[in-house]
């Protein structure tokens, strides 16, 4: 067989993905190849209703229960076995009617009373009624820590009471300006009320009844989910682009932990679509049969977090000099795929009330050095800092990809900052946070509410900074009682510009979640929060 | 011999509990906390009730001391309960008895190749007269143990699954499916067979009744297949029964690559979660398995051998 020029193609780039994954090599090199273009996301045509789709997710983590779930690929699958009372728009952030046709909020946003539409039925026919919204806000509050997201979003939950079968009041102790975007997460996405009375171990195996476009079929651990689409489903949500049932017929996650594994799958068409290719490989599938779509994660952005309970991330003139001292476009340009960016401010730019603050984020290598001179910090021999005898070295905690902080460590050393990385586990560096026993801790936190400020750096929240309230703190938790826009937006803003001006907190970049996916996929799209939403998606047949 | 078997077994069962005891305190002495790790949501959450932790160590039983945690296992595990599963809420003994099939099936494929490879190579490495040929398939062994798995898994990928659609990447479906990683893990395997076999065969050949054999006008085949491979395969039989574990064991790279659920991935998944009821129920199972696996391969010797008393070797182990 004579290779032609795309299997010759294909068989270099495989060969580099395999030699990439033997060598575990240090160096990324994403976003250096030059892109082919052609690469369309959701080609044009007429959507037609039947077919399989399989997708490739990284890891299983056991646990396939909406309301428990809270890995990344346990979502993707999670999301679809379940409506929500209101969605959230993807491109203004806005929340629409789902199963909720209107609501309203009180002044404090401590009272939510919803009208469900009459029509909905969970996937065994049951009615989609108040009664069994409050069984489920009920159940999650109950299931406490296991259901860790939605529980926190239920954080002062009061109870609901039902006035009718079609209307609900759900109730709060506090001011809750994020329960309304909650209501659009699969965390708060609705289970039949037969689903509340089966064992963790029944609900985690996908035995529970849904009420979304589709349905589990079936779930091998460490192998495969496949779900089913829900006949007659006939409540989908404005923010997507049809009604009635979804058009796949079914939808299999097939669980590839290697990620060359990944991409020749793809590449061999023994997978249809991936949120996971490596960034090494993601090229080669912009274009040439294939296709890539992307959205930034709403959210906290990666983010170096200082405990300032520590003596060196306690001193503002550290936390600044370590701010300005980062080069956020170069780590964008070397070491990130084309599609992640260098932050703007603390959230990402598809955060719904996300203003830049980019102007904070300038890299000013000479500022930090005049900051850290005028603090005392001076330069030792080894080109590090020292003050008193103590020098300026300290840690960063993490178990992400090594690379961007590999770069930020090399930009910090060049400013006489010694940082030292402590890559870890992912248990290890939940137990660290947990301890607060840290330097600096670093990750990125999806959600599609700027809330999530509040609840993580707040003091009278998670206070993840380990300080004392300070002005910030009024303003973020203000934010939680606003319910006019103008005047969260004004909040969050503010709050946003003083995190990172006292280096509370130390963005650096947006990480976006990306799909690679063969010509045949159409329509596979993200929601608000940058997870997958395959209730559009379509493939085509023969 | 009955003895014998009964003083074997104690001393498996004294390996049963030795693993099963310092694999519950490596894990309690990790650095982390299965707890939080469950109310984090794999990293999404932003914010963790302490109180709502509280509840769910209690809930788990991590918030006793630690000796009353070890001892209420212990006593569990006597009846085949390793707990439940943190992440998933299944029993651990159902989780693992579910993966085991699958890797059962991938580790018997390849022991039969690799028996069949190296005893194949090895032979074929002692009996030509060329001595060239027998140079030069004795220069693969080394070859084959050198060979990383993981790259070798990966390469057999390149050429028949993603080049040439022969083989299915991923996925347990069929005996189809089990071909490339059965290759993978038995490719070093067969190596190291091949090592000890060819080795003892050359010795065995050089011995005078090998020598006195041949004077009687026994035929090369004779004297190689009826003589000396007999003997030889002694010390391969040993070296067969540490491949059965390390077998075992190469199934953790063997099904990450091909994406095969079973006993490797389940123990992977489970580090990874912290999911100490599972990762307990895997290590005594392996233990289980060492253990007897070893005990067969001595109680196979006195069959070989009529010389070699089980008796007599137990006292000089």
């Amino acid at each position: 067989m004579i290779p032609t020029p795309h299997r010759r193609r294909s068989l270099t780039v495989a060969a580099a993905a395999a030699a990439t994954g033997l060598l575990l090599s240090a160096c990324a090199g994403g976003g250096s190849g030059a892109s082919d273009g052609g690469g369309s996301p959701s080609p044009t045509g007429e959507p037609v209703a039947g077919g399989d789709l399989t997708f490739a997710i990284t890891v299983d983590s056991h646990c396939i229960d909406p309301q428990q779930v809270g890995n990344n690929d346990a979502i993707a699958a999670a999301r679809q076995t379940v409506a929500s009372l209101t969605a959230q728009d993807p491109e203004s952030g806005e929340i629409l009617p789902w199963l909720a046709e209107s609501w309203e909020v009180n002044d404090d946003a401590s009272s939510y009373t919803f009208h469900l539409r009459d029509d909905a039925t969970y996937a065994d026919g049951t009615p989609i009624d108040a009664e069994s919204v409050k069984t489920n806000f009920d159940a999650i509050v109950a299931l406490g820590a296991t259901a860790s997201l939605g529980s926190q979003y239920l954080v002062g939950y009061e109870g609901t009471t039902v006035t009718d079968p079609q209307t609900l009041t759900v109730d709060f102790a506090a001011p809750s300006a994020q329960f309304l975007q909650a209501t659009s997460t699969f965390s708060l996405g609705l289970l039949a009320p037969s689903s509340a009375d089966l064992s963790v171990e029944d609900r985690c195996a996908g035995k529970f009844v849904g009420s979304g476009p589709f349905s589990v079929k079936s779930y091998t651990q460490d192998q495969e989910i496949v779900l089913e689409k829900v006949a007659g489903y006939a409540w989908g949500s404005e923010a997507n682009d049809h009604q009635g049932e979804a058009y796949l017929d079914t939808v299999t996650f097939k669980v590839i932990p290697e990620a060359s594994v990944r991409s020749g799958s793809l590449q061999s068409g023994q997978i249809d679509a991936t949120a996971a290719i490596s960034t090494v490989d993601l090229p080669q599938f912009d274009g040439n049969g294939f296709w890539l779509e992307y959205r930034a994660n709403p959210g906290v952005v990666f983010n170096l977090f200082p405990n300032e309970s520590s003596p060196l991330a306690g001193d503002e003139a550290v936390r600044t000099a370590i701010l300005k001292g980062i080069d956020r476009e170069q780590i964008a340009d070397t070491v990130l795929s084309e599609q992640d960016e260098p932050a703007t401010g603390v959230l990402s730019h598809s955060t719904p009330l996300y203003e830049s603050v980019a102007d904070e984020l300038a890299y000013d290598p000479e500022g930090a050095k005049k900051i850290l001179d005028d603090a005392g910090w001076v330069e030792g021999a080894d080109g590090v800092r020292e003050k008193d005898g103590q020098k300026l070295s300290t840690t960063v905690t993490f178990w992400q990809v090594p690379e961007p902080l590999e770069l930020v460590q090399q930009q910090l050393a060049q400013i006489g900052v010694d940082l030292q990385l402590q890559h870890v586990t992912v248990a290890e560096s939940q137990a660290i946070t947990e301890s607060g026993d840290f330097d600096f801790d670093y990750y990125n936190l999806t959600r599609s509410d700027p809330d999530v400020l509040r609840t993580i750096f707040s003091a009278n929240a998670r206070n993840i900074n380990q300080r004392d309230a300070e002005e910030v703190d009024d303003l973020l938790d203000a934010s939680a009682a606003a319910t006019d826009p103008a005047e969260r937006q004004e909040l969050v803003t503010e709050a946003s510009r003083l995190l990172v001006q006292k280096g509370h907190a130390i963005p650096v970049y947006e990480l976006s979640t990306i799909i690679a996916a063969a010509d045949t996929v159409h329509g596979l799209t993200f929601e608000a929060s940058s997870r997958l939403d395959f209730y559009d998606a379509w493939v085509t047949q023969g | 011999m009955g003895r014998y078997v009964l003083r074997r077994a104690g001393q498996g069962l004294f390996v049963l509990w030795a693993a099963f005891t310092i694999s519950f305190f490596v894990l309690y002495l990790l650095p982390s906390d299965p707890a939080a790790l469950m109310a984090s949501g794999g990293g999404e959450a932003d914010q963790v009730d302490p109180a709502l932790l509280d509840a769910l160590r209690a809930q788990y039983g991590l918030d006793r001391p630690v000796l009353v945690q070890y001892g209420d296992a212990l006593w569990h595990a006597l009846r085949l309960d390793f707990g439940t599963s943190y992440s998933s809420g299944a029993p651990a003994t159902q989780l693992v008895l579910q993966a085991l099939p699958e890797t059962l099936k991938l580790t018997a494929a390849a022991l039969v190749l690799a028996v069949v490879a190296g005893a194949g190579i090895a032979i074929a490495s002692t009996f030509p007269r060329a001595t060239w040929l027998r140079h030069a398939l004795a220069s693969l062994p080394p070859l084959g143990v050198a060979l990383p798995p993981f790259w070798l898994g990966l390469l057999l990928l390149q050429w028949l699954s993603f080049q040439l659609p022969v083989f299915p990447a991923i996925g347990n479906e069929g005996a189809i499916s089990l071909v490339l990683p059965a290759i993978t893990l038995a490719v070093p395997a067969s190596a190291a067979l091949a090592q000890v076999l060819a080795r003892s065969l050359r010795g065995t050949l050089d011995e005078p009744y090998v020598e006195t054999a041949r004077a009687k006008g026994a035929s090369r085949a004779r004297v190689h297949f009826g003589h000396a491979l007999r003997n030889a395969a002694i010390p391969a039989l040993t070296v067969l029964g540490v491949l059965v574990g390390g077998l075992l064991g190469g199934t953790v790279v063997t099904e990450t690559v091909f994406s095969r659920a079973g006993l490797g991935r389940l123990t992977v998944t489970s580090v990874d979660a912290q999911d100490i009821p599972v990762v307990q129920a895997v290590v005594v199972l392996s233990a289980l398995v060492f253990v007897v696996v070893t005990l067969v391969v001595d109680l196979l010797y006195p069959l070989l051998d009529p010389r070699i008393d089980a008796r007599q070797k137990a006292v000089a182990a």
